[in-house]
């Protein structure tokens, strides 16, 4: 019993220093934006003010940044999806070993340190624009999303191959016998399927182009995005500005996160009740 | 200019490549000598058809395969101003690798000491990160996997997956509040009279090491638990029930279990950590020795795109061979790590 | 609007393995016919082939006159209702059942008002707005069924529809499948490993084993006159006792077995000499009366009481398992396991056959 006891303390201790090492850094950085002090101070607590939030605004910069970040975002979001849907479906077609080659391939993204990402994809791109003379395409949106879209589309590939595992073959040899031609199947069957995986691929390919810094701030070239001039300013010095900024940050990726969630929960339990249903039947 | 070959490789590999897929998908049937279903076109249609080589091929080889190979052939061409490039003095050289090991041709020094030492550093401390992050996530995500009840499980999911989202630049940035000279642990630890002078744990890379645990801590978190979820609790009652006592029971029965969750978070984790360019931006000191800072100051300080790549491609070839050695040592497939 | 089917000399191989040999068959417009097998015996990839999904290797399937090779299987005038119903769980009842009229381009009132009218037929009438999963197993059923018929198919292709349903709603929904066919009047092409399906619904049947036909004809001839040794023991239970022939005459044949001569109706191709088997269902052997001499005997085993009738489990001389049904009358409380029992059979209801007539 008191062995137990011991246990179960030190299993709590644990919890707790564990969420403590994990929150306590964003709280004591939460803390600082509403601090008086020119530096980042939690303590002691000088003075309650909302400046910090004021000067925000005011930084054409950032705002730009943030901008940028939204366009390529929407991007990548456009990009990543239907590149990775094709290649989930293309996996369960071709067989091996085209398929371990071709999984080995657009998999290979996700296993290499972003930044190389980013080099080789400006690289690349200055000859091929060059080459071709669209020198124009040589600018950061347009490379940031590339590069960015090379390895969020496997992210989205991994979400629609475990949907499509679950996906009954037989459906589409329903619709084609009732007359749907092959293009029809896709769109009336396949993708009305796949819907709950599009909805996710798209909010993590969002959150994770928007979030990324070490492959755009290559990618970029002399435009910039969110994350690169957060960089920028956190390397040039240490403001309750930047605090601020991570708690806007913060709060709207929270939102996002939690928003996301909730529909994907709502959507599991839904799905849940049918294959419910389906069983009991 | 560059290279006539490396255009034609540009322009003519995909278009072979798709002819040669569609090739492929029509002859799939007659190749075969049996019936087995409708070919590829017939399948999918010829308009989805195209568009699933097409995507395929354009995600496969313009957006991987030739950044990276362009980014090789790159590694291995001296600095040359744009004008230059594709003329005589445009030669192959091992000139950007010879560099890494043995620095500028006036050094004095035998080898390459600082980039030597950056790379080693890294990798030597990427890997302990890697393993105290499993040391960190291990219990937890035993505990939630086999031990708490779901509506726990449910909590402390929320918990994890809140900050799983948050910027690595803000990550380090706290931490640069925290362990800054003026930073609220040297605040407290002065006033509390711990310490009279402020520690310099940036300078000392204490907060840089700090920093990338913390950081990649989730990502280590989420593989772990997923496969210690999946293992049937029988199991770990039929060993309790044969008297096994509990270290046993983690080291021959879970462990074992959720192999390829560990060696999914450990190359995660790794080549997070020996990629990192945030944390060392932020959080490194004057003296702070980390590979991927040095990459990016090839570009951005040297302007040597040809060193940058090489040293690239060294960073690269690094994770490679701690993917295949991870692999080998967990007996793990590639689609495993990556699911 | 029926059409008759024709299957010259179909053989489907996949690789080194032939699902289905050289089969031959002739399907009247109107028909409800059933092709009846153990599983793997290559009736499936036969309705598969006539769907379209897949080509024949050899031979030609023809429809209405129609060479259908080329034609895809949303270009053939067939309907095919697959064995796990694959009805489309994210539309609603009327959405599933005016799926095919929607890819055809009919507006959606039109389609609205087919589907009420089919739904009123298979009897599921006003269930249009529910949604699959709400409907219980023989209502999927009958969704399925309206779904294959709005498109007005010539063909209804039915693939083991019954076998998720359990017995009584299987048995009730045989006769509906039967008034649905003579209601719409198309041809009707049923697959089943039931032979009891296959007896009570089809106008003719086809048994098929091992990728070939082994006998086609109506329920009455497949059970009462079994061409194959095949069909005699896969239609309807049967005890088979093997031995040599020795001799044919007007019709009957005599055959020497472990077990004594045995004689019977002499089936086709036998030959004096030969191997065959003799073929005695248990509905035709019977409890030798006191006193008069049994055909053969066998011992006593066990026995199940199946309501109005009882099995009877025997061991013949040789060791053979054998089995008798008996009717309410008959005395068989008193045996006991081992006890010997006499038989006796009207040889008018043997049956012997050469044995490897198709090899």
């Amino acid at each position: 019993m008191s062995a137990r006891f011991v246990w179960r303390l030190m299993l709590g201790f644990y919890i707790a220093l564990f969420f403590a090492f994990l929150f306590g850094p964003l709280i004591v950085m939460g803390v600082t934006a509403f601090n008086t002090p020119d530096y980042p101070q939690v303590w002691p607590f000088e003075g309650f003010t909302l400046d910090w939030f004021a000067k925000l605004t005011a930084d054409r910069n950032l705002m730009e940044g943030l901008v940028n970040s939204f366009i390529i975002g929407a991007f990548v979001v456009a990009l990543s999806v239907p590149l990775g849907l094709a290649g989930a479906i293309l996996m369960t077609q071709i067989y091996r070993p085209a398929r371990s080659l071709y999984y080995l391939i657009v998999v290979s993204p996700v296993l290499t340190p972003g930044v190389i990402i980013g080099i080789s994809t400006v690289i690349f791109w200055k000859d091929v624009t060059e080459l071709t003379g669209m020198q124009s395409l040589f600018n950061g949106i347009f490379l940031a999303t590339l590069g960015q879209a090379a390895f969020i589309s496997a992210y989205c590939m991994l979400i629609f191959l475990s949907r499509l595992q679950r996906y009954d073959r037989v459906q589409e040899e329903a619709a084609l016998d009732l007359g749907a031609s092959q293009t029809q199947v896709f769109f009336d069957i396949l993708l009305p399927f796949l819907r709950p995986a599009i909805f996710s691929a798209a909010v993590i390919a969002f959150l994770s182009s928007f979030e990324n810094y070490n492959t755009t701030t290559f990618a970029i070239l002399a435009d910039k995005t969110l994350t690169t001039v957060l960089a920028g300013r956190v390397r040039a010095g240490t403001t309750p500005a930047i605090s601020a900024m991570a708690v806007v940050i913060i709060g709207v990726t929270v939102i996002g996160a939690i928003v996301y969630e909730i529909v994907k929960r709502a959507e599991l339990r839904r799905e849940a009740a049918r294959a419910n249903a389906l069983a009991a039947a | 200019m560059t290279h006539p070959f490396t255009a034609a490789l540009i322009f003519a590999t995909p278009l072979v490549v798709i002819l040669a897929f569609i090739a492929m998908a029509l002859l799939d049937r007659r190749r075969r000598g049996f019936v087995q279903g409708p070919g590829f076109f017939q399948r999918n249609g010829t308009p989805i058809a195209i568009f699933l080589i097409g995507a395929a091929v354009f995600w496969a080889l313009i957006l991987i395969v030739f950044p990276q190979l362009y980014m090789v052939d790159y590694s291995f061409h001296p600095k040359l101003p744009q004008i230059k490039r594709g003329g005589p003095e445009d030669i192959y050289t091992l000139e950007n690798y010879r560099y890494f090991l043995f620095g500028s041709t006036r050094n004095t020094d035998h080898w390459n000491t600082t980039h030597l030492n950056a790379f080693w550093i890294t990798i030597f401390v990427s890997t302990i990160i890697t393993i105290v992050n499993f040391a960190i996530c291990y219990p937890l995500a035993y505990f939630m996997a086999q031990v708490a009840k779901p509506q726990t499980v449910l909590k402390l999911m929320v918990l994890l997956v809140i900050p799983y989202w948050i910027n690595e630049i803000l990550r380090a940035f706290a931490f640069r509040i925290l362990l800054g000279t003026g930073g609220l642990i040297n605040n407290v630890a002065i006033a509390a009279g711990l310490i009279s002078e402020p520690v310099d744990f940036i300078g000392h890379d204490v907060a840089l090491y700090a920093g990338l645990t913390y950081a990649y801590l989730l990502i280590m978190m989420f593989p772990l638990y997923n496969a210690i979820e999946s293992l049937d609790r029988n199991q770990i009652e039929a060993a309790r029930d044969l008297g096994a006592p509990w270290w046993h029971i983690h080291l021959f029965v879970v462990m074992p279990f959720a192999k390829p969750g560990i060696a999914s978070g450990a190359t995660l984790v790794f080549m997070l950590c020996a990629g990192a360019l945030a944390a060392p931006l932020v959080l490194g000191g004057p003296k702070t020795l980390w590979f991927t800072p040095i990459v990016y100051d090839r570009f951005f300080q040297a302007f040597n795109w040809p060193q940058g790549s090489a040293y690239a491609m060294i960073l690269l070839l690094t994770c490679m061979a701690f993917v295949s050695l991870t692999m080998r040592l967990f007996k793990v497939s590639l689609s495993e790590i990556t699911r | 609007m029926s059409a008759d089917i024709e299957l010259d000399r179909v053989t489907i191989r996949f690789g080194d393995f032939t699902a289905v040999k050289d089969v031959s068959l002739r399907i009247n417009g109107g028909e409800f016919f059933s092709i009846l097998g153990p599983s793997g015996c290559g009736k499936t990839t036969l309705l598969r082939t006539i769907s379209g999904f897949l080509e024949p290797t050899e031979g030609a399937v023809r429809i209405a006159g129609q060479d259908m090779a080329g034609i895809g299987s949303n270009k053939r005038p067939t309907a095919l209702i697959f064995q796990n119903l694959a009805l489309f769980p994210l539309m609603s009842v009327a959405e599933n059942i005016g799926y095919g009229l929607r890819v055809r381009g009919v507006p959606k009132a039109e389609r609205k008002r087919r589907a009420d009218e089919l739904l009123r037929l298979v009897a599921l009438p006003d269930q249009g707005d529910k949604r699959i999963s709400e409907l219980s197993g023989g209502q999927k059923q009958r969704v399925a069924v309206a779904r294959a018929l709005a498109v007005e198919p010539k063909v209804l292709l039915l693939d083991e529809p019954l076998s998720a349903l359990d017995l009584r709603l299987r048995q009730h929904m045989r006769t509906e499948l039967r008034a649905i066919q003579k209601r719409v009047g198309i041809t009707f092409i049923y697959i089943t490993h039931d032979q009891g399906e296959a007896l009570t619904m089809s106008d003719r049947i086809a048994v098929m084993n091992a990728g070939h036909v082994e006998q086609v004809g109506d329920g009455r001839a497949v059970y009462d006159r079994p061409a194959t040794p095949f069909v005699a023991s896969f239609v309807g239970e049967n005890n088979g006792v093997s031995g040599i022939v020795e001799d044919i005459a007007v019709g009957m044949a005599s055959l020497k077995t472990p077990l004594g001569v045995l004689k019977g109706r002499a089936g086709a191709g036998l030959t004096q000499g030969a191997l065959a088997t003799i073929f005695l269902r248990p509905e035709a052997l019977q409890l030798c009366p006191p006193g008069a001499a049994p055909d053969l005997t066998a011992e006593f085993v066990n026995s199940a009481f199946e309501g109005n009738f009882t099995l009877v489990f025997l061991r013949a001389a040789n060791g053979q398992p054998m089995t008798m049904s008996v009717g309410r009358g008959a005395d068989i409380a008193t045996l006991a396991p081992g006890a010997p029992v006499g038989l006796t059979f009207s040889s008018a209801d043997a049956l012997v056959l050469p044995l490897s007539r198709n090899e």
